[in-house]
């Protein structure tokens, strides 16, 4: 394996607990893992399993979804759908050959910057144990073009 | 002799089944409408032409080209390269061609396991010697080719442009008669690009004529587990019907006889990925979780929801039954994948 491998991970933070748990571990300077690029999303049942294998496809190592404890999304139990989309998700994505740690899902409240922080640090260094995912290249031998062209169309559709 | 030119026809299949043709045919006394109004240039479930005819044809001769099958090996590719350089307008006809169907199904596989269930593995199969097909042989008279056997199972559009997709396994006769007809009487189809017709653009559901209420679902039963009501939608009762992910065009065939609709007609308008559709679907609809969540035990809750998921047997088979090679990830990853 290459020494320079830095694991990609996607980050889906609710914006609610989640991403305000990162803010607060940058306002509190606290070191962690700079391997996850965060997106902030209203909710984590706003994560479309759809985000997450697309992530995986376009060369994320791992998607760490994060949102609210159950019992305190902001929305009520928007938290629990997501719990259930990632319990089956997971299931699913065993039989496609993707390693477990490769998706997480994590509660951090607002107040738990060290949880979200202790979060990527573990994830970072599992993925670096598993190694590059690199999908394109590895499972689908480099040639889809023709998908690439379907992403664009997609895109100006939105 | 003909005063008006005709225009020209070809229909072809790649990897498929032949339900395609026998769905063309179901259109009744239409066909032979269909044969009034094109000269058929290619067909050879119907009709014995060569390849090498085809080959003759100048660029754009066939006019309308129904493609059936998926691309499974190194001479579908080839046909698809050929017709879509021959026709005016090519048709990606039915789910093979589309997304890839049942023979997509073995891109959960490697090519090479495949090969051993259908040559070594199956107890059906007779070949002491354990010859498996080789892509080139030498025989005293030179060096014979076959078709190359491909890792992955693509649809028509991965490998060339498609104008138009007619989804379905197989496309339903009266959705292939509207389309026809269309054609002969010169209605014009929407703008090219790989744009579906002889489909609606709602979910199976639409035209389902199940009782829907309020769904709450406490674990997963496949078909041959249960009696499912015949008046009540049948993913309430825990059966998973993919109609909420899947487009409309069938009139519901599937769940108006008791048997879960699996998906045939692929997703609808906007979504890349018709089974990561139906995991955020049908996981929404679980029951456990909907209760008061005050205090509750956070791995608890997640065990008992794992638990209900564990019903689900195979959940990539189920969502993917169709769609495989045409989903997001295409394919399942194997240790040992070429880098």
């Amino acid at each position: 394996m290459n020494d320079s491998y830095e694991p990609v991970i996607v980050g889906f933070l609710c914006n609610w607990c989640s991403y305000r748990a990162a803010d607060l571990a940058g306002t509190s300077r606290l070191h962690y893992a700079p391997n996850m690029r965060p997106i902030r999303v209203m909710c984590s049942a706003r994560v479309e399993p759809q985000f997450v294998l697309k992530a995986l496809r376009e060369g994320a190592d791992g998607v760490l979804i994060a949102g609210c404890h159950p019992g305190e999304c902001h929305y009520v139990d928007g938290n629990i759908k997501a719990l259930r989309r990632y319990e089956l998700l997971k299931r699913m994505l065993r039989q496609l050959g993707i390693e477990e740690e490769r998706v997480q899902l994590v509660w951090a409240a607002a107040s738990e910057g060290n949880v979200l922080a202790d979060a990527v640090n573990r994830m970072t260094e599992q993925l670096r144990r598993l190694g590059p995912l690199r999908w394109r290249e590895t499972v689908l031998g480099g040639d889809a073009q023709p998908e690439e062209r379907a992403g664009e169309m997609m895109a100006k559709e939105v | 002799m003909m005063a008006k030119k005709k225009p020209r026809f070809a229909m072809y299949w790649a990897a498929s089944c032949g339900g395609c043709e026998i769905s063309t045919l179901n259109i009744g006394d239409k066909i032979l409408a269909v044969d009034e109004a094109f000269d058929i240039a290619f067909w050879p479930c119907v009709a014995d032409f060569k390849v090498k005819d085809v080959e003759r044809y100048p660029d754009g001769y066939i006019d309308l080209c129904l493609f059936n099958g998926a691309i499974r090996n190194s001479e579908n590719e080839e046909m698809a390269h050929l017709l879509r350089e021959k026709s005016k307008v090519l048709v990606a006809f039915g789910s093979c061609a589309s997304e890839g169907c049942i023979p997509g199904l073995s891109n959960l596989t490697t090519a090479q396991a495949t090969l051993r269930a259908v040559y070594l593995d199956n107890p059906s199969t007779d070949n002491p010697k354990k010859v498996l097909p080789q892509p080139f042989t030498k025989v005293p008279e030179g060096t014979i080719r076959i078709p190359e056997f491909y890792e992955r199972v693509k649809s028509l559009d991965q490998v060339v442009p498609v104008d138009y997709v007619m989804p379905g396994c197989p496309p339903e006769a009266k959705q292939i008669a509207a389309v026809m007809d269309a054609v002969i009487t010169g209605v014009a189809l929407p703008p090219p690009g790989r744009t579906v017709i002889g489909a609606g653009n709602v979910a199976v559901c639409e035209e389902c004529p199940r009782q829907k209420n309020v769904k709450q679902i406490k674990r997963f039963y496949r078909l041959h587990e249960i009696t499912p009501d015949p008046e009540i939608c049948l993913l309430e009762q825990g059966i998973v019907c993919m109609g909420i992910a899947t487009r409309a065009g069938c009139g519901a065939l599937c769940p108006r006889v008791n048997m879960r609709c699996e998906g045939c007609y692929g997703p609808l308008n906007g979504i890349e990925d018709q089974g990561a559709n139906m995991v955020a679907a049908i996981a929404s609809v679980i029951e456990e979780g909907s209760g008061p969540l005050a205090g509750v035990d956070e791995a608890e809750l997640q065990r008992r929801i794992g638990e209900i998921m564990e019903t689900l047997v195979d959940p990539a088979g189920t969502f993917y039954r169709f769609n495989m090679a045409h989903s997001l990830l295409m394919r399942a990853r194997f240790k040992g994948d070429v880098v």
